[in-house]
């Protein structure tokens, strides 16, 4: 019920993946979703065999299949906005629900859609679950990222949770201040009354952030900050964690060549 | 808080790869240049301020307002920020905090993020600030002014935000642009009330707490005229999308078609650009862009030489730069 907790995704852990070089995870996974976009449309077979390859993964990883799959289902509210497809796709008709009409094509699309989506989300979500979000930025960073929006993205991360808390509490004192009897009608003000006091809290928000900010230059700047930051030393680049992070590109790479040879025919 | 499908963080698998990868190369031309902008107005404050304001998105997303029967609204942000340090900060914090929504909590696709942090963050900062700054200089700096101009560019925000949205979902052929824009426009003129509303509020309570953080932000606006250059190149990549979307004609043609009633419809008296084509295009396509372009440049023309009437009576614009 409490909406305001910010929790992270990432789980500590001991594992194959785990240990995997953040750059090579970075890559393998922005790769493997790429891949499983590329499915040609109807190729069904497809779908269960890269879902087989992310299962491993998260076997390997100790993360679960059925939970990661389970996971996966965050995007699939989006798909109501693909659902009309299934009526305005041309193609043979399979149902007529009043005035419209589902086509087989229709269909064959939406689905595509939605397991499409439903695995890419699969494999960015085993990529938080299993790797810090510092050593993700600095895997941005060794991949040519602008370093200042690195650096920008850094110091959000690291106020983050400083500034939910601050939100927090000033959710919780308006709350406190908000009581009504369970009967009472129209409690609460107007609606313009109820957007006033939110828009106060964030313009309040924003003075305490800036202020924030104010000081946390100075402090830098006590401290001989001259517009460079400085990270830790990178971990070695080695030959045998790019070989784990091409396995399971490979296989996405072999069942997407198999699917284009199957399927050319059907389109 | 609003369904999900009605938010505009779209996921991995609703864009088309070549859609995405435009709006990775548009993201990725907009952001070197915000970094350049930045670190001119801001100098080695850059990287704090922009951090921790991103995390003030962040967290001002969280502070909900009950709207009616269960639903409540929440902020956006992008045209707070643009309004109160310009629309290149805003293009910064945006991307990052839709960067952290992406990779840490999945809200939004990994390869949708070009296009995701184009939408929300660079077409709703410069709308926005486009819109904020056009009303001030038509309607003076009054304090009525200045929350109406408030108003109409938090809300614009939104809206164009949505828009654009169902555009690259139309383009990727996974929504009807015939049912993707009218849901998406017409729930997010409703979204952008409450954007507006809270906006204004912010400001208003800004205002009067730390008046100068405000004055500071009209001082920059009127140093920097880039973002004419770019709301014009954001209008323009709109055009060049929109007979690309959909074959199909629009929904109200659509239904006028249906309907017979078309040729019903009075023709004006006088006609420059007759059902958006040039006469002596005959690709349809073509035409319509280049129709489209024309009237984009127009209507740019316009608004930039009124903007430039109203400013006139300005003399101080010597001294100041």
């Amino acid at each position: 019920m409490n909406p305001l907790s910010l929790k992270e995704r990432f789980e500590g852990g001991q594992s194959l993946f785990h240990d995997l070089d953040p750059r090579i995870k970075v890559v393998m996974s922005l790769g493997l979703i790429l891949g499983i976009l590329l499915t040609p449309e109807g190729a069904f077979p497809a779908y269960p065999l890269i879902w087989a390859v992310l299962g491993s993964m998260a076997v390997v990883s100790r993360v679960g299949v059925w939970r990661l799959a389970r996971l996966g289902g965050i995007a699939l509210p989006f798909t109501l906005a693909a659902l009309t497809l299934i009526f305005t796709t041309p193609g043979q008709p399979l149902l007529r629900l009043g005035g419209l009409v589902i086509s087989d094509a229709g269909v064959v699309r939406f689905m595509g859609i939605a397991l499409r989506s439903w695995l890419a989300a699969q494999a960015a979500i085993l990529l938080s679950l299993t790797t810090p979000f510092t050593d993700l930025l600095w895997a941005l960073r060794s991949l040519r990222l602008p370093s200042t929006l690195v650096m920008i993205t850094a110091f959000m991360y690291r106020y983050l949770f400083t500034l939910g808390e601050e939100a927090e509490r000033l959710i919780r004192a308006r709350a406190s201040r908000s009581a009504s009897l369970p009967d009472q009608k129209g409690a609460g003000g107007s609606l313009w009354w109820r957007a006033r006091v939110a828009g106060g809290m964030v313009g309040s928000l924003f003075l305490r952030s800036y202020e924030r900010s104010e000081r946390v230059y100075a402090a830098m700047l006590s401290r001989g900050f001259d517009g460079e930051l400085r990270g830790y030393n990178p971990p070695p680049f080695q030959w045998r964690s790019v070989l784990v992070g091409a396995i399971p590109l490979l296989a996405v790479a072999l069942i997407q060549i198999m699917a284009f040879l199957w399927f050319r025919g059907v389109r | 808080m609003f369904p999900p499908f009605l938010a505009m963080h779209i996921p991995d698998g609703f864009l088309s790869i070549p859609v995405a990868l435009v709006g990775w190369v548009l993201l990725t031309i907009l952001i070197v240049l915000a970094l350049r902008q930045t670190r001119e107005q801001f100098k080695d404050r850059q990287i704090p301020l922009m951090g921790i304001l991103a995390a003030f998105v962040f967290a001002a997303q969280m502070i909900n307002f009950p709207v009616a029967g269960g639903t409540s609204g929440h902020l956006l942000g992008g045209a707070l920020v643009a309004i109160l340090l310009g629309p290149w900060a805003a293009v910064l914090v945006m991307t990052s905090v839709l960067g952290v929504q992406a990779l840490l909590f999945q809200d939004g696709g990994l390869l949708a993020i070009g296009f995701n942090a184009f939408n929300m963050g660079v077409i709703a900062a410069f709308t926005g600030y486009a819109a904020y700054n056009l009303i001030r200089r038509l309607l003076g700096q009054g304090r009525g002014a200045q929350l109406a101009a408030t108003a109409l560019g938090a809300w614009l925000s939104v809206e164009l935000a949505a828009i654009a949205t169902a555009l690259e979902l139309a383009l990727s052929n996974t929504s009807p642009l015939s049912v993707a824009l009218p849901t998406m426009a017409g729930v997010h003129a409703l979204i952008g009330i409450g954007e507006a509303l809270i906006t204004v509020a912010a400001l208003a309570f800004i205002q009067q707490t730390r008046p100068d953080l405000i004055a500071g932000s009209v001082k920059t606006a009127a140093r920097g005229s880039g973002w004419i250059a770019v709301g014009l190149l954001i209008a323009l990549a709109v055009t060049f999308a929109s007979p690309l979307a959909d074959p199909n004609p629009d929904g109200l043609e659509r239904v006028a078609e249906d309907h017979g009633f078309l040729s019903a419809a009075q023709e004006p008296p006088f006609n420059v650009l007759p059902d958006y084509t040039v006469p002596f295009i005959q690709d349809s396509a073509a035409s319509t862009i280049v129709a489209g372009l024309i009237g984009t440049l127009v209507v740019a023309g316009v608004s930039y030489g009124v903007a430039r009437l109203v400013e006139a009576p300005k003399a101080d614009k010597s001294t100041s730069s």
